[in-house]
C-alpha cells in the first residue's frame, strides 16, 4: 500500500472502527482512539514531504490499479506541487479538530469523531485522485459526513443549514458529473485526468464544460453570487465543522479549478477569465464590506472566508506564476487562519453560548493568554506581514498588477477591508473595559486549548516568516500548468 | 416426446413447484405460531433453488426447451437467482411482522410467496407470449391474495381490490397487444415474431398498434407514469411484509419481460417503443420525485420514489438503440445499465423495508416518516442501515445507487444525441429533487429527538441479514466492478444468442 493510500484509509479505518464499536458509555476511550487515529493519519503524511522531489511537474507517489473494469475507472492516486500541501494540511486540521472538540462535544462522541476521521480521509482522497470518477466519488462522499455533522451537532437552525449545504453543493456537482461522463465519451472511454488535459475540444464543448465545472467548484469555493450558503452553514455548524469546512472543504472547489477547469478547457478559461476576475473582485471588495457590518462573529469570519477565497480565484485567472502560486499559498494560509479563527470563536462560545459581538467586550481582561493568540490570528486574517495571511495576498496582488494595474489596485484594497473588519471585531470583543457579567466570569484557556492554539500559531508564523518550503514545492507544477493553459486546444 | 434438454431448462422450477406443494401439505401439521418448520423448509428450498439458478447462470449457456417455449440463458438465470435470494430475504424480514399480525395462522404466506416466485421464474424464462402471460398471471394472482391476506383490515382489503382491478386491466392490455402481434405475425414464439417483423413485409400500422398496448401493459406492471396510480395505494395499503414482496423480487421479472418482449421480440420496432419509453421515463421522473416530496407516509413516499427509480430504468432501456440503428455494444451497455440498476434498486429496497418492518411492533405500524424520529439514538445500527439505503437511493457515492445512475447516464450520453443529453441533464436535476426527500428521512432519524425510548430488538436472523444487506449496499458501492461486469456479461450472452 502506497503512502497516499495510507493517508486516505488510515483515518477512514479509525472512523469506521469508532462508528462500529463506539458508544457513549466509553466517551473517554473514544476520544483517545480518535486522537490516535488522527495522529497516525497525520504521521503517515510526513514521509510524503521527505520523499517529494522538487523541480518536476510530474505526479509523484503514483498508485494505479483497475477499480471498475467495465467503465475503465482506475484507483489512480498521485500528487504534484499543486495538490501536495493539502494532504498534510487536511491531516493536521483533523488533529486540531479532534483536540478542540475534546470537551465541547458530549453527545454521541463516537459518531462525531468517526464522521470527522472519515471526512478527513475522503478529503485527502479528493486531492490525491488522478482519475475523474475517483475524484467525483470522494468529492461527493464528503457531503454525507458533513451533512450529519451540521445536522446533529449544529446550532438552533441546523436543519435548514444542513439541507442548504447538501442540496446547494449537490446541484453543482451533478452538473459536473454530466461533464465528466461527456469527457469520458469524448476521450473514447477514459476517466484519466491527464488524458483529458491533452484532449482537443471544440470551443462550444469547452465553454459548456467550463460552466459545468464552474457550477460545481464555484459553489464549493464559494464565489459570489453563489456564496450565500456559506454564512448560514458556518453559523449553525459546530466549531469543528466550521473549522474543517473553512480550512479544507472550500479548497476542494478552488483545487478543482486548477485540476479540471484550467487544463481541460484552457481556451474557455481564457475567454471567460474576465468574468472570473470580476466575480473574484466582487467577492474581495463587496463581500469584504458585507463582513464589516455583521453582528455575529461566525458570520463575519464566514464572509471574510468568501473574501479570502476571492483572492484565490483571482490569482488563478490572471494566468501568471505569481498569481497561481499566490492563490495556492493563500489556500494553505487560509486553511490555518480560518481554522484558528473558528476555533477561537468556539472557545468563547463554549463558555458564554453566544456568537454575538455585542455579547462580549473586554475579554482581554479575563482571558489574556487567549486574547494574545486571537490578536495574532486576527492580524493574520487581515494579512499583516510576517503572518501566513500576508504571503498569498501579496503574491496575488503583485501578479494582478503585472497582469492589469487596475485589477491589482482593486485587489489591494482588500487589505484595507480585511484590516477594517478583523480589527474592528477584535476591538469590540476583546478590548475595552469588561462588557458584562458573563465576560467577567470567563476563565482563561486551559492547557488543551492553549496547545491547540499554539500549534496553529506556530504554523501561521512559520508560513509567514519562511514560506519557501511551500512555494518551492509548487513552482514546477505551476509553471507546467501555465504553459499548458497558454496552448490552445481547439482543433 | 419431451427431450432431456427441456427438463433441464425448467429443472429448478420443478424443484420449486414440488417443494411448494410439499410445504403446503407439511404446514397442515405445523402447530407453532411462528410457523418455524414451514419457514425453515421454505428457506432451505429457496436456498437450493438459488444455488441451482446460480450454477445455471454461471455456466453462461443458453438453451431452449419445450419447442422454444422456454429459454434458459445467463440473464434470465441470474435474474431468477437474484429473485430467489430477494424472496428469501423478504421472508426473513417478514416473519416476525406477520406473526404479530396473525398472518401466520396458516402457512399461506410462505406458499403464496413461493408460488409468486414460480410465476416470476416462468416470466423470466418464457420465450413465448403465452408462457410469459401465464407466468405473469401466476405472479399477480398470488400477489392479490397476499395483499388481501389481512381480511379484517379495511385498508389492506381496499388495496387488494385496487391491485386486482388495475392489475387485471393491465393484463388485459398486455394480452390484447400480444394478440395483435399474433394476428400480424402468425406466431407466439418470440424468435419467430422477431424474424417476421424484421423481414419488413408486415403492415407497420398493425404492429405499432400492438406495441402500444404491450408497452402500456408493461408500464402498468413497472408502475411508470401515467400508469402508476395503483403503486402508492397498494404500497401503503398492503401489510408492509407484502409491500416488500411486491416491491422487491417481482421487479426482476418485470425487467426480464421488458427485455424479452421489447428487445428479443420487437427490436425492429425500437423506434416506435423508444419514444413511448422516453415519455414514460420523463413522466415517471417528474411525477415520482415531485409527489414524493409531499408525502408524510414513508411507505407512500417509497412508492413514489420507486416510480422515479423506474424512470431511470426506462431511460436505460430506451437508450439502447440510437436513431433506429442497432449497434450491439451500445445496446448491451444500455441494457446492462438497466439490469444493474434493477439489481441495486432491489437490494436497497429490501434493506429499507427491512428496517420499517423491524420497527413495526404489535399493533403499531411504523410507517409514518415521523415514526423514524431519533432512530439513531434508539438504534445506531438500524439507523445506519436505513441511512445508507436512502443515500444510495438518492444516488450519492460511494453507495451502490450512484453507480447505477452513472451507468444509465453514461448509456444516455454515449449516444451523443442532443435529445438524449438533454434527458440526462433532466434526470440529474430530478435526482437533486429526489435527494431532498431522502435527506428528509435521514434528518428525522438523525437530527430529531426520539418520541419513544423503546429500544429496537430483532431476532438473530433478521439482525444478521439486515446488517449484511446494509453492508452490501456500502461494499458494492466501494467495489461495484464485479456486479457491473456480471450484468454486462449476462446481457451480452443473452443477446448474442
Amino acid at each position: 500500500m502506497g503512502l497516499l493510500s495510507l493517508a486516505i484509509w488510515t483515518p477512514i479505518a479509525f472512523g469506521a472502527l469508532l462508528l462500529a464499536f463506539g458508544s457513549d458509555k466509553h466517551a473517554g476511550a473514544v476520544r483517545w482512539l480518535a486522537l490516535i487515529g488522527a495522529l497516525i493519519g497525520f504521521a503517515v503524511t510526513l514521509p510524503l514531504y521527505e520523499g517529494f522531489k522538487l523541480g518536476t511537474a510530474a505526479m509523484q507517489f503514483v498508485e494505479k490499479a483497475v477499480w471498475i473494469e467495465g467503465f475503465n475507472i482506475h484507483y489512480h492516486l498521485g500528487v504534484d506541487g499543486i495538490s501536495f500541501w493539502f494532504v498534510p494540511l487536511t491531516a493536521f486540521i483533523t488533529v486540531i479538530v479532534v483536540i478542540a472538540s475534546w470537551e465541547s462535544i458530549t453527545e454521541r462522541v463516537y459518531q462525531y469523531m468517526g464522521a470527522f476521521l472519515i471526512l478527513s480521509g475522503l478529503m485527502i482522497g479528493v486531492f490525491a485522485s488522478l482519475d475523474g470518477m475517483l475524484f467525483y466519488v470522494f468529492f461527493e462522499a464528503t457531503l454525507i459526513p458533513m451533512y450529519l455533522i451540521i445536522g446533529i451537532w449544529g446550532g438552533p437552525n441546523k436543519i435548514y443549514a444542513a439541507f442548504k449545504f447538501f442540496l446547494y453543493t449537490l446541484l453543482g456537482s451533478l452538473l459536473m458529473l454530466v461533464a465528466l461522463i461527456y469527457l469520458y465519451n469524448q476521450s473514447s472511454g477514459s476517466f484519466d485526468i491527464a488524458t483529458w488535459h491533452q484532449l482537443p475540444l471544440s470551443r462550444t464543448a469547452q465553454t459548456l464544460l467550463f460552466f459545468a465545472f464552474f457550477a460545481a467548484f464555484a459553489v464549493k469555493v464559494p464565489m459570489w453570487p453563489v456564496h450565500t450558503w456559506l454564512p448560514d452553514v458556518h453559523v449553525e455548524a459546530p466549531t469543528g465543522g466550521s473549522a474543517v469546512l473553512a480550512a479544507i472543504m472550500l479548497k476542494l472547489g478552488a483545487y478543482g479549478f486548477l485540476r479540471f477547469s484550467l487544463p481541460i478547457a484552457p481556451d474557455a478559461s481564457r475567454e471567460w477569465a474576465w468574468l472570473m476576475i470580476a466575480l473574484s473582485l466582487i467577492a474581495v471588495i463587496y463581500v469584504g464590506l458585507v463582513a464589516m457590518v455583521q453582528k455575529d462573529m461566525k458570520k463575519l469570519v464566514a464572509y471574510s472566508s468568501v473574501a479570502h477565497m476571492g483572492f484565490v480565484t483571482l490569482g488563478f485567472f490572471i494566468f501568471n506564476g505569481l498569481g497561481v502560486s499566490g492563490g495556492i499559498v493563500q489556500m494553505i494560509a487560509h486553511g490555518f487562519v480560518s481554522a484558528a479563527m473558528f476555533l477561537s470563536i468556539g472557545v468563547l462560545y463554549d463558555r458564554v453560548h453566544s456568537r454575538d459581538i455585542a455579547a462580549y467586550g473586554g475579554v482581554v481582561n479575563t482571558m489574556p493568554k487567549f486574547s494574545a493568540y486571537v490578536l495574532l490570528f486576527t492580524m493574520a486574517n487581515c494579512g499583516l506581514p510576517g503572518t501566513a495571511g500576508f504571503v498569498g495576498e501579496w503574491m496575488v496582488i503583485l501578479g494582478a498588477v503585472q497582469a492589469n494595474f487596475w485589477v491589482g489596485l482593486l485587489a489591494a484594497t482588500a487589505l484595507i477591508w480585511g484590516a477594517a473588519y478583523s480589527l474592528w471585531m477584535f476591538k469590540r470583543v476583546y478590548l475595552g473595559p469588561v462588557g458584562n457579567a458573563n465576560v467577567r466570569a470567563l476563565l482563561d484557556i486551559g492547557s488543551r486549548e492553549f496547545f491547540v492554539m499554539a500549534l496553529l500559531a506556530i504554523a501561521v508564523l512559520y508560513m509567514g516568516l519562511y514560506p519557501r518550503p511551500f512555494t518551492d514545492v509548487m513552482d514546477a507544477s505551476v509553471a507546467e500548468l501555465l504553459r499548458h493553459v497558454a496552448l490552445s486546444k481547439l482543433n | 416426446m419431451i427431450d432431456n434438454i427441456s427438463w433441464l431448462a425448467i429443472y429448478p422450477e420443478i424443484v420449486l413447484l414440488v417443494m411448494t406443494c410439499v410445504i403446503a401439505l407439511v404446514d397442515l401439521g405445523v402447530k407453532s405460531p411462528q410457523r418455524t418448520a414451514t419457514y425453515v423448509l421454505s428457506m432451505l428450498t429457496l436456498a437450493v433453488v438459488a444455488v441451482l439458478q446460480g450454477v445455471y447462470a454461471s455456466s453462461g449457456n443458453t438453451f431452449y426447451g419445450f419447442g422454444n417455449m422456454v429459454v434458459s440463458d445467463a440473464m434470465g438465470n441470474w435474474l431468477k437467482c437474484f429473485a430467489t435470494v430477494a424472496m428469501m430475504v423478504t421472508l426473513v424480514y417478514s416473519r416476525p411482522y406477520a406473526a404479530d399480525r396473525s398472518m401466520l395462522r396458516g402457512g399461506e404466506m410462505f406458499v403464496l410467496a413461493m408460488f409468486s416466485l414460480l410465476g416470476m421464474f416462468i416470466m423470466i424464462g418464457g420465450n413465448n407470449f403465452l408462457i410469459i402471460y401465464l407466468g405473469l398471471e401466476l405472479l399477480t394472482l398470488s400477489g392479490y391474495a397476499l395483499v388481501g391476506m389481512r381480511r379484517d383490515n379495511a385498508v389492506a382489503t381496499e388495496a387488494a381490490m385496487k391491485y386486482f382491478v388495475l392489475g387485471a386491466m393491465a393484463s388485459g392490455f398486455l394480452l390484447y397487444g400480444l394478440s395483435m402481434l399474433y394476428g400480424a405475425t402468425g406466431s407466439l414464439d418470440i424468435g419467430e415474431v422477431f424474424k417476421a417483423i424484421d423481414s419488413g413485409q408486415l403492415r407497420h400500422q398493425v404492429l405499432v398498434f400492438g406495441v402500444v398496448f404491450i408497452v402500456a401493459g408493461l408500464a402498468f406492471k413497472l408502475g411508470a407514469v401515467p400508469f402508476h396510480m395503483w403503486v402508492p395505494d397498494v404500497y401503503q395499503g398492503a401489510p408492509t411484509a407484502v409491500t416488500l414482496m411486491i416491491a422487491g423480487a417481482p421487479k426482476f421479472a418485470a425487467f426480464a419481460i421488458v427485455i424479452r418482449l421489447l428487445v428479443d421480440g420487437l427490436l425492429p420496432l425500437a423506434r416506435d417503443w423508444q419514444q413511448m419509453l422516453a415519455v414514460l421515463a420523463i413522466g415517471s421522473l417528474l411525477v415520482g420525485n415531485l409527489a414524493a416530496i409531499a408525502q408524510t407516509n414513508l411507505k407512500r413516499m417509497l412508492a413514489y420514489s420507486t416510480i422515479a427509480q423506474m424512470g431511470f430504468v426506462l431511460l436505460g432501456l430506451m437508450s439502447g438503440v440510437v436513431s433506429g440503428h442497432v449497434d450491439a455494444s451500445t445496446a448491451e451497455a444500455a441494457y446492462a445499465a438497466s439490469m444493474f440498476y434493477i439489481v441495486t434498486y432491489v437490494l436497497t429496497t429490501l434493506a429499507t423495508f427491512g428496517v420499517i418492518l423491524l420497527l413495526a411492533r404489535e399493533g403499531f405500524e411504523s410507517e409514518e416518516i415521523a415514526d423514524m424520529a431519533g432512530l439513531n439514538q434508539r438504534s445506531p445500527l438500524y439507523a445506519g442501515v436505513l441511512a445508507v439505503c436512502l443515500f444510495s437511493l438518492a444516488g450519492i457515492p460511494p453507495l451502490v445507487g450512484f453507480y447505477a445512475k452513472l451507468a444509465v447516464l453514461q448509456a444516455l450520453l454515449a449516444s451523443g444525441q442532443t435529445a438524449y443529453i438533454a434527458m440526462a441533464v433532466f434526470a440529474v436535476l430530478m435526482s437533486l429533487i429526489g435527494a431532498f426527500y431522502y435527506l428528509r428521512v435521514v434528518k428525522v432519524m438523525y437530527f430529531d429527538e426520539p418520541l419513544t425510548a423503546t429500544t429496537v430488538s430483532a431476532p438473530l436472523d433478521v439482525r444478521m441479514v439486515l446488517t449484511l444487506n446494509g453492508a452490501l449496499v456500502l461494499i458494492l458501492g466501494i467495489l461495484p466492478g464485479g456486479l457491473m461486469s456480471l450484468c454486462a456479461d449476462a446481457i451480452m450472452r443473452s443477446l448474442a444468442s
